[in-house]
Parts: C-alpha cells; sequence; structure tokens
C-alpha cells in the first residue's frame, strides 16, 4: 500500500471528476456532493474509460412497477455498454463478485500535514511517493494504492 | 385419498413408474364432437353459423400435423383414445401422458364464444379422454380473450386433479407477460399448475415481426422467435417475482434456440437493467429456474454431440422434458427421443424433471407406487 497525492483538492470540486495517475495507473476520482471516490479508469468489462461514464442513481424494485431509488450520483455507468458500478466499492451491479473495478481509498489532507510540519515524524514518507508540488497552505487528494 | 402426496419428490416414485410423456395431441374430430358439451343456443349458434376452428397452425393435410403411418383412412390422426395410448404409453414405455389439445378456440373474436368452447374442449377432453384411460392428463385450455373468464375457467376444472397445467399459445393478442394476465399465473399458481404454451398463434398479429409470410414453412419455424420474444416478456415484466412458484413449459418450441438468445438476452440486460430493476439476477438464471422445454421437436443433428453441447451451454439438467408431440411427425421409428440427447439425460427427462414440473402428477405417482 502506497500513498499518492494526485490532485489538489480545489481542482475537483463537488459534482466534478478528474482522471489522474497514480504509480503510472490512471485513476478517476470523482467529487459527488463532497464525498470522494476513486477508481481506477479502465472498465473491467472492455476497456471503456469509466471518467467519460455517466454517474446515475441505484434503481432497485421490491416488486415488479415498485421503484425505489437511492443513493444519487454513486453508481457510474461505464460510457461503452452501460455496465453499473458502485463507486463505493468498485463492483458491478450485474456480476458483483466476478467483474468489479478497482476501487481505490482516497483522502483529503492538508499541506502541512503532508509536508509534515504537524508531525515530523512522518515529514518524509508522503513525500517519497510522488512527484508532486506540495504547499503547506492548500489542500491534497492522496489515494492509496 | 387417505395417502398424503408427496409432491415433484423423484424418491417417491415407485420402481415400476416410468416417466411421462409431456406433450401428446388428442385431435378434436369437428365440431360436432363438442356439441354435447354446449347448452341449446350455442349448439344452435355454431350449426347455424359452420363454426369450425381447424387451426391455421396445424392444418391436417399438412405433413407435420401427423405422421403417415399413424393416419386413418380418412387422414387424421390421435383421435383415438387406444391408439394414442398404444404408442404414447405401451410401446413407448410412459407410465403417464400429459394431453394438450390443440384446437382453434384462441383464434375466436368473440369472447363469449370463446369461453363456452374453451368450457366444452375441457369438459370433452375429460369424458372422451381422460375417463376412458386413467393414465391420461390434460391441460386446461384457457380463453385468454378475458382474463377474468380464463381465471373462472381455471378455477372451474382445478378440482380435478386430472388437469396438470393451463394451456395458452406462443403467439396470442399480447405478450404473455403482460400485467393483465397476471390473475390467470396466480391462479395457476395457487393450484401448481404450470402455464404451458404450446407453438400456434392466435393470428391477432402477424407470425413475423415483418408481417405476413408467404409459406406455411416460414409460418412454422417463426414459432421459435414467438417462443423468444415470450421468454423475454414473461422474465423481463416481472412474473416470476411476483409468481415465484410458476413455472412455464415451453411446449414444441424446439429447444437449440434457447442458450443463444438468453446469451443475448443477459448481455443487454447487464447494461439496461435499471429499466426493468425487479429483473435483480441474470435471465439465465431466471430461466433455469422457472422454465421447462419439451424435447419434441430438438432443433439439431442427431449425430455428433452438437445438442449435448447446447444443453451444456442451457446449464441445466432439469429442464428438459421427455414429449413425443404425437401424432405432429416429428421423428421416424420410435425414436422418440433424439439420439443427440445423451442417455444420461433420458431418466431424468422422463421421470424426474417432469414430476418436478407438474406437482399435480405426484398424486398419481403415489397412486401407482401403492398399486406396485
Amino acid at each position: 500500500m502506497a500513498r499518492h497525492i494526485v490532485a489538489k483538492a480545489s481542482e475537483v470540486p463537488a459534482g466534478s471528476r478528474k482522471l489522474v495517475e497514480a504509480a503510472g495507473r490512471p485513476v478517476v476520482v470523482f467529487n459527488v456532493g463532497g464525498r470522494l471516490y476513486a477508481i481506477s479508469n479502465r472498465c473491467p468489462h472492455a476497456g471503456g474509460s469509466l471518467v467519460h461514464g455517466k454517474l446515475v442513481g441505484l434503481v432497485e424494485a421490491p416488486q415488479p412497477g415498485q421503484y425505489s431509488y437511492s443513493r444519487p450520483g454513486e453508481i457510474l455507468r461505464c460510457p461503452w455498454h452501460s455496465w453499473e458500478f458502485d463507486l463505493a466499492t468498485g463492483k458491478s451491479w450485474c456480476d458483483p463478485e466476478t467483474v468489479k473495478v478497482r476501487a481505490y481509498k482516497v483522502d483529503v489532507e492538508r499541506g502541512a500535514s503532508l509536508v509534515g510540519e504537524d508531525d515530523p515524524a512522518k515529514a518524509d514518507a508522503p513525500r517519497k511517493l510522488e512527484t508532486f508540488q506540495v504547499t503547506v497552505e492548500n489542500d491534497y487528494i492522496v489515494v492509496t494504492l | 385419498m387417505s395417502m398424503e402426496p408427496k409432491l415433484g419428490e423423484p424418491t417417491s416414485v415407485g420402481a415400476n413408474f416410468r416417466g411421462v410423456d409431456c406433450d401428446v395431441h388428442p385431435t378434436v374430430p369437428g365440431m360436432q364432437a363438442l356439441l354435447p358439451y354446449l347448452d341449446a343456443h350455442w349448439r344452435e349458434a355454431v350449426i347455424e353459423r359452420e363454426v369450425n376452428l381447424e387451426s391455421q397452425s396445424y392444418p391436417p393435410n399438412s405433413p407435420l400435423s401427423a405422421r403417415p403411418d399413424w393416419r386413418d383412412k380418412n387422414g387424421r390422426a390421435g383421435l383415438d383414445v387406444k391408439q394414442l395410448c398404444d404408442l404414447t404409453l405401451d410401446r413407448w414405455g410412459s407410465s403417464l401422458a400429459i394431453l394438450n389439445c390443440i384446437y382453434g378456440v384462441q383464434l375466436l373474436m368473440s369472447e363469449d364464444m370463446a369461453v363456452v368452447l374453451c368450457r366444452a374442449l375441457n369438459d370433452w377432453i375429460a369424458k372422451e379422454w381422460l375417463d376412458r384411460d386413467p393414465r391420461l392428463r390434460a391441460s386446461i385450455v384457457v380463453p385468454l380473450q378475458s382474463v377474468e373468464r380464463a381465471v373462472e375457467e381455471i378455477e372451474r376444472r382445478a378440482g380435478d386433479p386430472r388437469f396438470v397445467q393451463v394451456l395458452v399459445l406462443a403467439m396470442g393478442e399480447v405478450p404473455l407477460g403482460r400485467r393483465q394476465l397476471w390473475p390467470i399465473y396466480a391462479a395457476a399458481e395457487r393450484h401448481g399448475l404450470p402455464i404451458g404454451v404450446h407453438a400456434g398463434s392466435a393470428y391477432r398479429h402477424p407470425v413475423t415481426s415483418l408481417g405476413w409470410p408467404s409459406y406455411y414453412i416460414e409460418d412454422y419455424s417463426a414459432q421459435s422467435l414467438g417462443f423468444q420474444s415470450q421468454v423475454a416478456s414473461l422474465i423481463t415484466e416481472g412474473v416470476f417475482q411476483k409468481h415465484p412458484g410458476l413455472k412455464v413449459v415451453l411446449i414444441e418450441s424446439g429447444v437449440t434456440w434457447v442458450p443463444a438468445f438468453l446469451w443475448r438476452l443477459g448481455k443487454f440486460w447487464r447494461g439496461v437493467r435499471s429499466e426493468v430493476p425487479w429483473v435483480n439476477r441474470p435471465p439465465a438464471e431466471i430461466f433455469r429456474d422457472h422454465f421447462r422445454l419439451t424435447a419434441q421437436p430438438i432443433d439439431g443433428p442427431e449425430n455428433g454431440n452438437a445438442i449435448e453441447r447446447v444443453l451444456e451451454h442451457l446449464g441445466s439438467e432439469d429442464v428438459l422434458l421427455y414429449a413425443s408431440d404425437f401424432p405432429h411427425w416429428q421423428f421416424d421409428g420410435d425414436d422418440v427421443i433424439s439420439r443427440g440427447i445423451p442417455e444420461r439425460l433420458h431418466h431424468r427427462m422422463r421421470i424426474d424433471n417432469p414430476l418436478a414440473t407438474y406437482p399435480r402428477l405426484g398424486l398419481t405417482v403415489q397412486a401407482i407406487k401403492a398399486g406396485a
């Protein structure tokens, strides 16, 4: 497990997404109403680029004709074949145990924390992982791969 | 009956139980046969109006409609209880046979006439066939022209355990999954009656989605496309979420189209399933749990392992039901089971699968065991 600073937090405001790279892998960071999600950009089905997918809600039905709608914006549809993926887990709706996209832990951290001002003991750790200009006054998105 | 039947448990079968022929056709000799089962008004009406319900789906002179060696001097077959039982039960070795009577009652535009003729047909089957040989079972023919009265007909006949299925045609007025038809499925589920969908059309629409074809061969081969659309309709409308105990038997559908169609249905379901969110598992799984197929005809080569591979793709050994389709001409000699079907499946398709599909047969199985 390694942590990667991938973007300034201000680059991915609520309702947006950003394609970044972590350890050479394309990763998409989504900001859904202030909650961050990070998944691989590659659809496990046929390789569609997930940064271009639509975000929708979860539609379920206890009975035919009864529509239950929840988790708006947390389900990603692949732009190629519309397979649905849960942003939180990366699992597909149609075949959750076999077809899943890699989902990564993602956090926002203060620049001050990342450069080690708050805790000198951690000072070197993040900086070793990624070449990224970090300043103490900004917040950063950190993806753990 | 004092004995509590164990419905559909293969273990309850006695060693002398030889299985079930799940698709046999008694032929209505003509409207005159049904006259005793009509009231005075309808008797006069069908005579006056010269109502004849020979369906275009099985024209009597078509080679498919009856094998030549089974035709009588007038060219008809399936008119005689003895002939039917001698072949399907004694010669081909079954203990029971299910009669699916194909007569054009589904074609009628008048709801009232359809209702009385379905009633007459079912009464005729009971008296002229079931009463004459204890090994015969039958399907309840229902007038889909009226859902309410189709349910009434199921209720009227369900008290007789010799009726083991509800019979409809592959091509009717609306797709079979439509919610307006669900009271029929509720009644069927309540009484342990599968829905038998038999090849044939009520001719409300052209038999192909392209329009009317020119030839009979086009009509008959298009039936499997009708079956495909019915499978899609029944699954996507959510019939089996609403009626988890319901089974649907596709009769005379051809079988081998099924895996390819399920692949297609499942593939698109993955992308558009939110349109039908009640379909919460792959259509192929729903098919394997709820659909059964009679094994005659089976569209594939007798030689080699092509049919065996199709059955592997189907992913279940529970779905195939033994059937002769007598007197339709689907095979020669006594090769009721296609040579393409591996022998290890014969016992299942003759005994286990029919008993699991038709819970009402369990009553008979117990009786046979007791009498053994």
